[in-house]
């Protein structure tokens, strides 16, 4: 017991007395980057050596069969040039229809939920009996795991037996069931549908919390002065909710870009529907095309990177709050 | 008069029927998913809006599927595992981001930013790797080491976050008895930012919970399978037979927990999003 107790008192009164010659300021940050270690440590494992091996592995032949063994062909994954003729991943037709889909999930989800959310959101920030329920009810399909979700609207859109065919056919619209996640013309609206319903909530919250920070001098002058609602909201709500709108649409659009789930369970590995993660993943794991995969991989990187660094200098303000 | 006053009734009508059909396009799938994993085989090619008999026979056979059951426990597991160690690291990441002045403070916030923005593929064949050589292939603990990627980012920002919002005045008095960084943080600063981390902790559970990519790639067998992997594999007895009741008895059993957390913590869960997001 007491050998314990000196044994970890010798290292502890060393490290004060080094310590003690420090200014207090000096101290703190020795403290503050003591604190950072783990997470620092933590997200080189995870993140930072990761992604420069998998930079590393598209200049390479590699495998997933034997990942021990590869050769650097340079530029060879992206394109190379033999017998008058190109080849790569900037030459690959299915790789840029994966890349055109992911645009388009991106543009038509992203958008729709803004309008959604924005109608949502300003519902939300009106008094009416039953606001806290309404808004844990919205909160649902947040909440519901992706893949489950995936699997829901799956099971919905059945082409035989699917309750939208059901409804839509009885209700008149079409006349004879559609195969929703087959046909190549409404695949990608179908997860665009599922996405839609599943991360609406998402910008919904966001754009109420931006919402409620608005100054209400603004509309108590406003309702003085007689403005009517429609006016008031574009003259007024929409430009000061413009950052907040701004920062949420981004979020979103860097979410969607990386999308792989929803269509991975919903349509497979369908080239109609391919997005750039599952055609990434698809070379990596199930083709075991390691270096294939990764300048893929690279690429959707490299694309949502640059849009980081719009969001950051957007944001510049607020990640420096305090000064 | 009476034109104003109509126009209020209109806009009244409107604004409830608005309600009415978002509420309904949020239930209704979840609604349709119960509605079907109560049918038996035979019921599910009719289409029925309402049940008029509750058959368990769903719930039967996925509960007394052992690699479910497997698939639930290593749900539980790994977004345990990978909360606790994510909230460890980022308390006194948060700490020190959110309270001390230093150099590279703020770069070091923005490449947390950064990594919360990974997508997820951009470091799966280098994190293929780095599994393999710890020879964690199929185990999961590949999960636990992943999952770190986007549970750690969100919580050390909106920890950064909330402990940005304590007044300055609390510290200082400590800092005048000489209390150490360490002491203001455990005595002081903990007992204020606990629901801060609770919240954060809740939402770190339920990503953990629900991811996909990684569980699909770094597992290989039923007993080591999570449960989105577990339902994303559910397949029929031949090719054309979809077992969708216990597909969707599956689906709901994973997400009631989810829902009732919801119930319960709405409000932080409300509060931690935004203060994610937002403020960031």
């Amino acid at each position: 017991m007491e050998q314990t107790l000196a044994k970890q008192q010798v290292p502890k009164r060393t490290l004060t007395l080094l310590l003690n010659n420090l200014s207090a300021q000096q101290q703190r940050v020795v403290y503050a980057w003591a604190f950072l270690v783990p997470t620092i440590i933590l997200l080189l494992l995870v993140a930072g050596w990761p992604l420069l091996r998998t930079i590393w592995f598209s200049f390479t032949d590699a495998s997933l069969a034997n990942l021990d063994e590869f050769e650097w062909i340079g530029f060879g994954n992206y394109l190379y040039y033999e017998d008058g003729e190109y080849y790569g991943l900037l030459t690959d037709s299915e790789w840029w229809q994966s890349v055109w889909n992911t645009v388009f999930f991106t543009l038509m989800s992203v958008s729709i939920e803004l309008v959604l959310g924005l109608l949502i959101a300003l519902a939300l920030n009106q008094k009416f009996p039953g606001r806290i329920i309404f808004r844990t009810v919205v909160l649902i399909p947040w909440v519901i795991p992706t893949i489950v979700s995936a699997k829901i609207w799956g099971w919905m859109l059945h082409d035989q037996f699917g309750v939208i065919n059901h409804l839509l056919v009885s209700a008149g619209l079409i006349d004879k069931p559609l195969a929703w996640t087959a046909d190549s013309d409404l695949s990608l609206w179908a997860v665009v549908i599922v996405d839609v319903w599943k991360t609406t909530p998402f910008m919904t919250l966001l754009i109420f919390a931006g919402l409620q920070m608005l100054p209400t001098d603004c509309y108590r002058a406003a309702k003085i002065d007689g403005i009517p609602p429609l006016k008031l909201f574009f003259r007024v709500t929409l430009p000061l909710l413009a950052p907040t709108i701004m920062v949420a649409v981004i979020f979103r659009a860097l979410d969607a870009l990386r999308v792989f789930d929803v269509i991975y369970v919903l349509t497979a590995n369908n080239t109609d529907t391919m997005s750039m993660s599952v055609f990434a993943r698809q070379q990596l794991v199930s083709f075991q095309d390691v270096g294939y995969g990764s300048a893929a991989s690279t690429c959707l990187f490299f694309i949502i990177a640059l849009i980081t660094l719009v969001y950051l200098y957007l944001g510049r303000k607020q990640v420096g709050m305090d000064k | 008069m009476v034109v104003s006053k109509l126009k209020a009734i209109i806009y009244k009508v409107f604004f409830y029927l608005f309600l009415l059909v978002v509420t309904v396009f949020s239930l209704f799938p979840f609604y349709y998913a119960i509605v079907t994993s109560l049918k038996s085989k035979s019921e599910l090619f009719s289409v029925d809006l309402l049940l008029n008999k509750i058959q368990l026979v769903n719930y039967q056979s996925v509960l007394s599927s052992e690699s479910f059951l497997w698939s639930i426990a290593n749900s539980v597991l790994v977004a345990s595992a990978v909360v606790g160690i994510s909230l460890l690291a980022a308390i006194t990441a948060a700490y020190a981001l959110g309270r001390i002045e230093f150099k590279g403070r703020r770069a070091l916030l923005v490449i947390v930013l950064a990594v919360s923005m990974f997508p997820q593929v951009a470091v799966l064949a280098g994190l293929f790797e780095v599994i393999r050589w710890f020879d964690l292939y199929n185990n999961l603990l590949s999960l636990v080491i992943s999952y770190t990627l986007f549970t750690l980012p969100f919580t050390v920002w909106v920890l950064t976050t909330f402990m940005r919002q304590l007044p300055k005045e609390l510290e200082d008095a400590a800092l005048i008895d000489g209390a150490t960084p360490w002491t203001t943080l455990t005595r002081i600063l903990m007992p204020l930012i606990w629901p801060a981390v609770i919240t954060t902790g809740l939402l770190a559970f339920i990503a953990a919970w629900n991811e996909f990519l990684f569980a699909l790639t770094f597992t290989l067998t039923d007993d080591q399978r999570t449960v989105p992997v577990a339902i994303a594999l559910i397949s029929g007895s031949s090719q054309h037979e979809l077992p969708w009741g216990n597909i969707m008895a599956a689906s709901v059993i994973v997400t009631i927990p989810l829902i009732i957390l919801l119930l319960v913590f709405q409000r932080r869960i409300v509060s931690g999003l935004t203060a994610g997001a937002v403020k960031g």
